[in-house]
């Protein structure tokens, strides 16, 4: 049975393998660009106890405007503080860790189930395929803000559920791509040759179709990242984020929405900072589009 | 063509209902949870107990969801348990504001990005192309909320040129109108153009153009008689689908600008817990979206000859 089979991928074949779809990145400058800023945010994020200057929660100067110095203890206030005295920048540094977990998180369980229910449904086809489908054009069917909104509302703000009501509305429209790639590739031939083998169901389609089906899902998912990483910002605006007082974008811009026209500092560069992040998946999707239309 | 019609409202309808049950059994599954939304939470024993007599809660969940929906059905959503009217009387005006907001954004959106997509598709790849995709990237990577603070910021704090609020006070206001409607067409404008770039890039490469153009006919005149005809239907069902977003769209900038419409009463109702009127609005949502969608299968199916008689 095993000589049949492609051999494992090795971890030196795995590292070429990453190594070369990074030099295919080179070729398309949008996708560079938004890798540049994907980057950068990860970089702040996991070094964010290095380059934050200051403790995000602690209430040191309250009111500074750009650049004021921090008269009791030294330090300067690059992007100001807020109202209870917290130095700005370090809540953006300590905030891009909120959002790049969250994200990313929600994003992976959206792919999960979705990638579950879309290999079923393009797989075996018939009633289970009618509900699956059925079921996510309803769910698709709902504006998604009214959607959160409702969910968040009945059930609490929590970091879990916030997770969970975007896996809820987004899977189905990860089962739909992944749905459509199956029926196209359930018909190839490495996939009858499993068959013939006497290999299970799931093992085709995970060993076999899913792996094959990568391309269209990479590209989705950059999207689908941006977009969650809307989501949750517009959940934090709107009140309905996680609990305070952890720094998270969406929510400063929520709690400092009132003294906007007073001191536009406290909203602007969290507003910044957030959009350069989505525009950084945003681009890298578009980017890898073009590269893997290109071959 | 008519079987399709039937099918479609039919799986219109179906959608309804289960999305109905759905949400009564999320929000109204157990009546003494109701009973406190509706006393508040110091309320006694008895007055709940009382409530929920005078109101049919006592009777088992399937004859209230019954009783509920055919309540719902002739427009009676109850009370608003905030503002203590009934909900139909909240609801109606603040859909109205909505509506103008909405019809607004469309008659700027819709014009603009069929510009935009057409001029983008005309020469794919060619530098307006560029210009145009990397933009409409741009405009859609900046959340409602981040463009609402940017332009507040510019308009309002620098230039004062318009209010930053649009609750509408003191009657219709064209200038309160303009910052809502601008975030708006900023947000979803490149969605629809890059779909519109889309179509019309296929239809370019396709041989009835080249012929048209081969054949010597005035580039103008391959465009706008032979290409755009073809080029248009896709864009439609994007557009009617844009009115599904619309609707998450103006629960964000309903709220940051305070204007008084179906989005800022939805979020208000959930943040209050005011159920009744959660209900009304999520179906009312619903609806609307469900219908557009309607349509565009619909309107799709009319426009395009090659599935209409097929």
């Amino acid at each position: 049975m095993t000589d049949i089979s492609a051999p494992a991928p090795s971890a030196g074949s795995a590292l070429l393998r990453a190594l070369k779809s990074f030099a295919l990145l080179r070729e398309s400058g949008v996708a560079m660009v938004g890798a540049g800023l994907v980057g950068f945010w990860i970089l702040v994020a996991i070094f964010a106890p290095l380059v934050s200057p200051f403790d995000p929660l602690a209430t040191l100067q309250p009111l500074a405007k750009p650049g004021a110095d921090y008269v009791k203890g030294g330090g300067t206030f690059l992007l100001g503080t807020d109202l209870l005295g917290r130095d700005i920048l370090s809540r953006i540094i300590w905030g891009s860790r909120t959002v790049l977990i969250y994200a990313p998180l929600a994003t992976l369980c959206a792919y999960t189930v979705g990638i579950i229910m879309g290999l079923a449904a393009g797989y075996y086809r018939g009633w289970i395929d009618d509900v699956l489908s059925r079921l996510s054009d309803i769910i698709l069917s709902f504006p998604v803000l009214v959607l959160y909104v409702i969910i968040i509302a009945t059930f609490g703000a929590s970091g879990l559920n916030i997770v969970l009501a975007i896996t809820f509305a987004s899977a189905p429209g990860v089962m739909r791509i992944v749905r459509g790639l199956v029926l196209d590739l359930r018909n190839r031939d490495y996939v009858a040759a499993a068959q013939t083998r006497g290999e299970s169901s799931w093992y085709i389609m995970l060993v076999e179709i899913l792996p094959n089906a990568r391309g269209p899902l990479i590209v989705d998912a950059c999207l689908r990242l941006g977009y969650v990483i809307i989501t949750i910002g517009v959940l934090g605006f709107l009140g309905l984020g996680l609990p305070p007082p952890d720094p998270d974008w969406g929510g400063m811009i929520n709690e400092y929405r009132g003294m906007a026209m007073s001191f536009p500092h406290m909203i602007v560069f969290p507003c910044i900072a957030i959009s350069s992040l989505i525009l950084g998946f945003n681009l890298l999707a578009d980017g890898l589009r073009e590269i893997s239309l290109r071959d | 063509m008519l079987i399709f019609i039937a099918k479609r409202i039919g799986a219109m309808i179906l959608t309804m209902l289960v999305v109905s049950i759905v949400l009564f059994l999320m929000l109204e599954f157990s009546p003494g949870n109701v009973a406190t939304k509706v006393l508040g939470p110091y309320s006694s024993e008895e007055q709940r107990q009382l409530w929920l007599e005078q109101n049919g809660y006592l009777e088992p969940l399937y004859v209230r969801y019954f009783s509920w929906l055919g309540n719902f059905a002739v427009g009676d959503f109850g009370d608003s348990i905030r503002f203590k009217v009934p909900v139909s009387e909240v609801l109606w005006p603040r859909l109205g504001n909505t509506a103008i907001l909405g019809a607004a954004t469309f008659a700027v959106m819709i014009p603009l990005s069929l510009v935009l997509g057409v001029l983008a598709g005309m020469k794919e790849g060619a530098k307006r192309d560029r210009i145009i995709s990397t933009t409409s990237i741009l405009t859609t990577s900046v959340p409602e909320f981040a463009s609402a603070v940017f332009f507040s910021l510019l308009f309002v704090f620098y230039l004062g040129w318009l209010p930053g609020t649009s609750s509408m006070v003191d009657g219709f206001a064209f200038k309160e109108l303009i910052l809502p409607v601008l975030v708006l067409v900023v947000y979803d404008f490149g969605y629809v153009a890059r779909m519109t770039r889309a179509s019309m890039a296929e239809v370019m490469t396709s041989h009835y153009i080249r012929t048209a153009i081969l054949k010597g006919l005035p580039y103008k005149q391959v465009i706008l008689r032979h290409a755009l005809r073809n080029a248009l239907i896709a864009p439609f069902t994007v557009i009617m689908l844009q009115i599904n977003w619309l609707l998450s769209g103006v629960i964000v900038v309903e709220f940051f600008f305070a204007y008084k419409g179906f989005g800022a009463l939805l979020l208000e109702a959930s943040l209050n817990q005011d159920i009744f009127v959660i209900e009304a609005c999520a179906m009312v949502a619903l609806f609307v979206a469900v219908a557009s969608q309607t349509l565009a299968d619909i309107g799709y199916t009319y426009l395009n000859p090659r599935i209409r008689f097929s």
